[in-house]
This record gives C-alpha cells, sequence and structure tokens, in this order.
C-alpha cells in the first residue's frame, strides 16, 4: 500500500471568526498575510518531513476559503518538486473543468513532472459546488469541458512530433506543441475522485486511479463498479494500485491521546460545509434526478458505519467517524487494524490518502502523528498483501 | 375551465421534441415562460386565450422538453424558436414573454420579425444597464429558496410548491426548469453583452409590463431597457412581483390583449418582409 499525507492547508485562527460561511464570501481582510505565510512555511516543513520519513504527499486547492489556502496548486507542487527527493507528488485535484486554459494547464503540469523527475500523480476533479461562484464556470455541463480538457491535456502532452490543432467545443488552440514534455511517458499517471458508481464505470473503462473521500462503508458498490468495467475493458481484475481512499488518521501511542488529536483533525470534515447554503448546491452539480428527490425531501445520508447506520460526516463524533471508517484513529496497532479492516472490505485499495493534519493541530502533534505513522503503521502496511477482488463484466 | 385546460402536446421542431400548451383560436400569441417553467395549467394561459390562439412551449432543456445537442445559449433558443414559428406556419404574431422569456422574444425579434405583429416584455432580463462592478440582476443562486421567494414575488407565499405532496412530475420538472435555467443565464449573467447594440434592429410595437414588487430586477432597469427599444411603452402591474403573469394573471392578459387590440400608430410601423 501507497500512503500520501494530505493537508488542506488551512487558515485555520478564524475557523470559530465567520457569520456562517468560512467559504466564498468571508472577506480575506480576515487573514493576515504575516500569519499565513508563517503557516505556509510550517506546512512545507511537515511535508518535507514526509518526505524524509517515506510519505507520499497529496495537494489540492480550494478558492476563496479559510479552509484551504491553497488556491492554486501549481504554487505547492512547485515548492515540493524542487525540495523533496522521494515522494510521489498527487494533486487531487485540479480542477480542470472550471480552468479557462487547458494548454498552460498541460505546460504547468509537464515543468512540475519534469523538475520533480517523474514523481508527478495527476488527478483531475469536477470540484466541490462551492468552486463554482468562485470561478464563476457554469456548473451546468461542467464535466462536458471537463473532458474536453483532459483530452486536450492528454494530447498535449503525448504529441510529440509536428504541432497540432484544436477547434473542440470549449477550447481553440493552434500551434499545440509543449515545452518541456512530460518525463514519465506517455503522460504521468492519472487519478480522478467520484462517489458516483456511473461516473465509476467511465473511470475503470480508463484505467484511471478512483479516489473517494467520506465515503467509509458506502465504498464498495463505487468500487465494484469500476472493477466491473476495468475488466470488461482490460480483460483481468483491477489491481489494488487503482483504489484510492482518503481517511483521516489520529495515532498516538495511547488511545486518549489519539482521541484528543482526532478531535482537531476531524476540524477538517466539521468546518467543510459551513458554507452559505445556496453554494452547496448549484444548479446542474447534481444531477436532474437527484435534484427532484432533494425537492421530495427524500435526500439520503452519504456516509454508513460498517453495521449500516447512517452518519453525517460534518457533524459526526469522533467515534462516528472511527465506525465509518472515515476516521482512523489510535495505538498503532489500532489503527493499522482499522486500515486493513477497510481495505477488506473494499477488496483492495492500494493508495491510501491520510489526512495527518487539518485545523488546529499543533505542529508538534503534526509531527508526532506523522513520524508515528510512518514507523509504525506504514512498514506494515508496505507489507499487507492486498486482496484482488474479480467482478465478472455484466 | 374547459376540459382541455392543462392539456399539453408534443410538437417536433428540428428532431426535438417540444412540450406545448395550446389555447384558444384566432391570433397566434406565443408565450415564452420564465426561468422557473410554466405549469400547463397556470391560469394566465386561459385568460390569455380570451384574446387568441395561445402557444405556450416548454424552453428546450424545461419541463418535459428535449434539449438539443449543444443548444446553451438565449441566442440558441432564439433562433429555434424562428424555427418552430416557420414549422407552424404562424403569422402576425403576438410575443409575450416573462424575464427570460421576454429576453428570448427580444433577441427572436432583432433576428427576424417577419411572422411578429407585436412584442410584449414582462419584467425582462437580457441586458447590461450598470457599470461593470454593479449587478443589475440580484444573483438568484446566491439565494436561499426562501430568500429568492422574497424578492421574486409580491407575496412570497406565492412561489411555494409542496413537493413532497405532488406527482413526481412536478419535481422532476422543477429540478429540470432550475438547470436549464442556469444553462442559458449562468454567464454572462442573465444578459447577452451584444444584445443592447441590437435593439435598434426591433421595428415592431412593444410593450414593457413590469410588475413593481420585482426585488430581482429594479423598475429603473426595465425602464432603461424600453428606453433602449423605439417608441416602446412602459407600464406598470402593482401587486405583482418577477412574474406578473403568476400573481396577476388576469390583469396580466387584460393589458397584453388591450395592447394587442390597441392601434400601432404611436409606435414606428412594423418592417415586414
Amino acid at each position: 500500500m501507497q500512503v500520501y499525507q494530505f493537508t488542506e492547508q488551512p487558515y485555520y485562527p478564524v475557523w470559530n471568526d465567520h457569520s456562517g460561511s468560512l467559504r466564498v464570501i468571508l472577506p480575506n481582510r480576515k487573514l493576515d498575510p504575516k500569519i499565513a505565510g508563517d503557516l505556509f512555511h510550517r506546512y512545507y516543513d511537515e511535508l518535507l518531513l514526509c518526505d524524509e520519513l517515506g510519505l507520499n504527499i497529496m495537494l489540492n486547492e480550494h478558492h476563496q476559503t479559510a479552509t484551504c489556502m491553497s488556491s492554486t496548486v501549481i504554487v505547492g507542487l512547485s515548492v515540493l518538486a524542487r525540495q523533496t527527493k522521494k515522494a510521489r507528488l498527487l494533486v487531487l485535484g485540479y480542477p480542470i473543468g472550471h480552468r479557462p486554459d487547458p494548454l498552460r494547464e498541460a505546460e504547468e503540469l509537464a515543468t512540475i513532472d519534469v523538475i520533480s523527475r517523474g514523481r508527478l500523480d495527476m488527478g483531475f476533479i469536477k470540484g466541490v459546488p462551492f468552486e463554482f461562484p468562485a470561478s464563476n464556470q457554469n456548473p451546468v455541463g461542467v464535466m462536458d469541458r471537463f473532458w474536453e480538457a483532459h483530452d486536450f491535456i492528454i494530447k498535449a502532452m503525448s504529441s510529440h512530433d509536428e504541432p497540432f490543432n484544436w477547434e473542440g467545443e470549449y477550447f481553440h488552440y493552434r500551434q499545440v506543441n509543449i515545452w518541456p514534455r512530460p518525463v514519465q511517458q506517455p503522460h504521468p499517471p492519472i487519478w480522478s475522485t467520484t462517489g458516483s458508481t456511473t461516473q465509476a464505470r467511465v473511470l475503470g473503462e480508463k484505467g484511471y486511479v478512483i479516489a473517494t473521500l467520506g465515503s467509509g462503508y458506502a465504498t464498495r458498490p463505487v468500487y465494484d463498479a469500476y472493477r466491473q468495467a476495468y475488466q470488461a475493458k482490460w480483460r483481468r481484475p483491477a489491481p489494488a494500485d487503482r483504489f484510492g481512499y482518503l481517511g483521516l488518521v489520529a495515532v498516538a501511542d495511547n488511545e486518549t491521546e489519539a482521541r484528543r488529536r482526532a478531535e482537531f483533525v476531524a476540524g477538517y470534515l466539521r468546518t467543510s460545509a459551513i458554507v452559505h447554503r445556496p453554494f452547496r448546491n448549484p444548479p446542474g452539480f447534481l444531477s436532474v434526478q437527484d435534484n427532484a428527490r432533494m425537492l421530495r425531501g427524500e435526500s439520503a445520508p452519504r456516509s454508513y458505519t460498517k453495521d449500516g447506520r447512517g452518519i453525517n460526516m460534518h457533524h459526526g463524533s469522533v467515534q462516528d467517524l472511527i465506525d465509518a471508517g472515515i476516521m482512523f484513529c489510535g495505538t498503532p496497532d489500532q489503527v493499522y487494524d482499522q486500515i486493513v479492516q477497510f481495505t477488506e472490505y473494499c477488496g483492495g485499495m492500494g493508495n491510501f490518502l491520510m489526512m495527518g493534519h487539518a485545523g488546529f493541530l499543533s505542529h508538534e502533534d503534526t509531527v508526532s502523528n506523522l513520524t508515528m505513522f510512518s514507523k509504525e503503521v506504514l512498514p506494515r502496511l508496505r507489507e499487507y498483501k492486498q486482496p484482488v477482488t474479480e467482478i465478472a463484466a455484466a | 375551465m374547459s376540459a382541455t385546460a392543462g392539456a399539453t402536446k408534443a410538437i417536433v421542431v428540428n428532431g426535438a421534441t417540444i412540450e406545448t400548451v395550446e389555447r384558444g383560436q384566432g391570433r397566434p400569441i406565443l408565450f415564452l415562460h420564465p426561468g422557473i417553467g410554466i405549469e400547463a395549467d397556470a391560469p394566465v394561459l386561459g385568460e390569455l386565450a380570451r384574446g387568441g390562439r395561445v402557444v405556450a412551449p416548454s424552453h428546450p432543456g424545461f419541463g418535459t422538453s428535449d434539449l438539443p445537442k449543444g443548444m446553451s445559449t438565449v441566442d440558441d433558443l432564439s433562433y429555434f424558436y424562428l424555427d418552430m414559428l416557420d414549422q407552424l406556419d404562424l403569422n402576425d404574431v403576438l410575443v409575450v414573454g416573462v424575464g427570460l422569456g421576454a429576453w428570448i422574444a427580444v433577441e427572436i425579434a432583432v433576428k427576424n420579425s417577419a411572422r411578429l405583429s407585436r412584442v410584449v416584455m414582462a419584467n425582462a432580463i437580457g441586458i447590461k444597464v450598470g457599470d461593470r462592478e454593479t449587478r443589475d440582476i440580484v444573483d438568484i443562486w446566491a439565494l436561499t429558496a426562501d430568500e429568492l421567494d422574497e424578492v421574486s414575488y409580491f407575496d412570497s407565499a406565492s412561489g411555494k410548491r409542496d413537493y413532497k405532496n405532488l406527482p413526481e412530475a412536478a419535481s422532476m420538472a422543477a429540478a429540470r426548469n432550475r438547470e436549464a435555467y442556469a444553462r442559458v443565464c449562468w454567464s454572462p449573467y442573465m444578459h447577452n453583452p451584444k444584445l443592447k447594440n441590437r435593439l435598434h434592429r426591433v421595428k415592431l410595437p412593444t410593450l414593457f409590463l413590469w410588475g413593481t414588487a420585482d426585488r430581482v430586477l429594479t423598475e429603473a432597469y426595465g425602464r432603461a431597457y424600453c428606453a433602449s427599444i423605439a417608441g416602446a411603452k412602459f407600464e406598470t402591474v402593482e401587486r405583482a412581483g418577477h412574474f406578473p403573469h403568476l400573481e396577476q394573471p388576469q390583469e396580466f392578459a387584460r393589458r397584453v390583449l388591450a395592447f394587442a387590440g390597441a392601434p400601432a400608430h404611436a409606435v414606428p410601423q412594423a418592417v415586414r418582409a
């Protein structure tokens, strides 16, 4: 199993100082740029430690929010491409459906791949609902735009002999010929995220890495949809390295201390939905069927515990989160057992995306959390033999 | 109401099936609904049918109407309706639009008014009036459902629907309307930056009707819009907001039909093909 450390690089000092929205409309006067600089330096120090500890690194971006200061992930990748030595650098993700210019994205990502000497993993994502008021991209039809940007980036990265032309529905270019080209051939590995079985099938057919967040013990149907499409296309079971899962981690040498840390790490989920209500479901973000169900008051919880109890990951207790396979918390033995138990439930999951820092977790606690995990859990996860699950094509 | 009140029929235009309500006889009245769609049994359709043959389609992508591939702007919708008018061979058409529908109506009129006689634009969106940092139109997608009802209606209760106790088709249509509205209005927000400079092409008698309780739009916006079309008249409708056809259906229809029957000498003669 590969493990990636992830933090949203939050500006947590204002987390208790908002008027109902940490995102989109919280005035940026509340951010002290000096403190923001200190926090960025601290967060990069912690990610450099990950590189030494043998952990990979995941970065993302969100916009206009105190929950995540990484508003352009290329900056973070640029810092780490030069300063780290071994870690793979996963961007999960890059919201390519929102962006005006996939040519620029292809250039940026290829350059990161070259400078990092081939350590880039490219996660392309739709983006959360709150990104649309910030980017002003029309949420209706954004996935069509996403796939055209995706097709263009792949073509730009893998065309080497002559410039090409692109006159698509959304993007128009002449003389496309990016310099530098990526070192990983034909292009860096592609990842994406989804909670839907329909989209999982699309990713399975393409053979991309699929990652989920907060799906807990409702993950298996999504993975199995992927497996079915993968096996139909590639004539073999989807290997475990095609699956990624984001879990919150709080580990310590005793359970009491782990639970104390867990309360801070859970701050990620407890703040992530603090956003002005209309921004939570822009038109076209969910399907018509899902929106109609919501109008009829039929929306269901998204997260379930192992025994089928629905929980709300934004408000649930640490115990709820542990029961639901969203948080992995305890002593190194407990954390290892929880991750393995969850992986077995998944039928194999080869990329554990570890949120080992969030919110008010201090630098000292974060260093301790990351160090203990990498010394006492990571070696055993590396040795762990993944199950391989066959799902016959329908 | 007659036995056929609320009945819809399917009209196929360019391969797209369009849900359409037809009521009444006589001169054609094309009713173009606002962004929230139109319910087949809306009283305004019956009121308008006193003065002619009402044709009230759900725009492509709204209600149960098909969404033809590539149709993503009001420009597309206006060309679609020109094709529909050709196909139905309608002439001397009175076009009545509300909100988004009024924008579509005027986009049709600037392109080709050969089949049209007059235009009614109620609480119309579609142009930019203020400077680049002044929002002319409230950002409806930054409002809660209750807040949106509050700014849209004279009486906010007028907008409430209990989807739990309505047929599934009602919630499906509402969800589809919300998406279709944003498809054509998200950005540039509820306007076409090119339209204002094209409005001189509207040579038809034009009436602006304005629900005075509209707080999505200001009356000043409506009057500026009206002033961009030579000879256009501006009338207000009291006790109505952004959707005067819903809150004051009788008064709305009375004004429309009075305008339809009024002599056209006060405004420039229509230029006919």
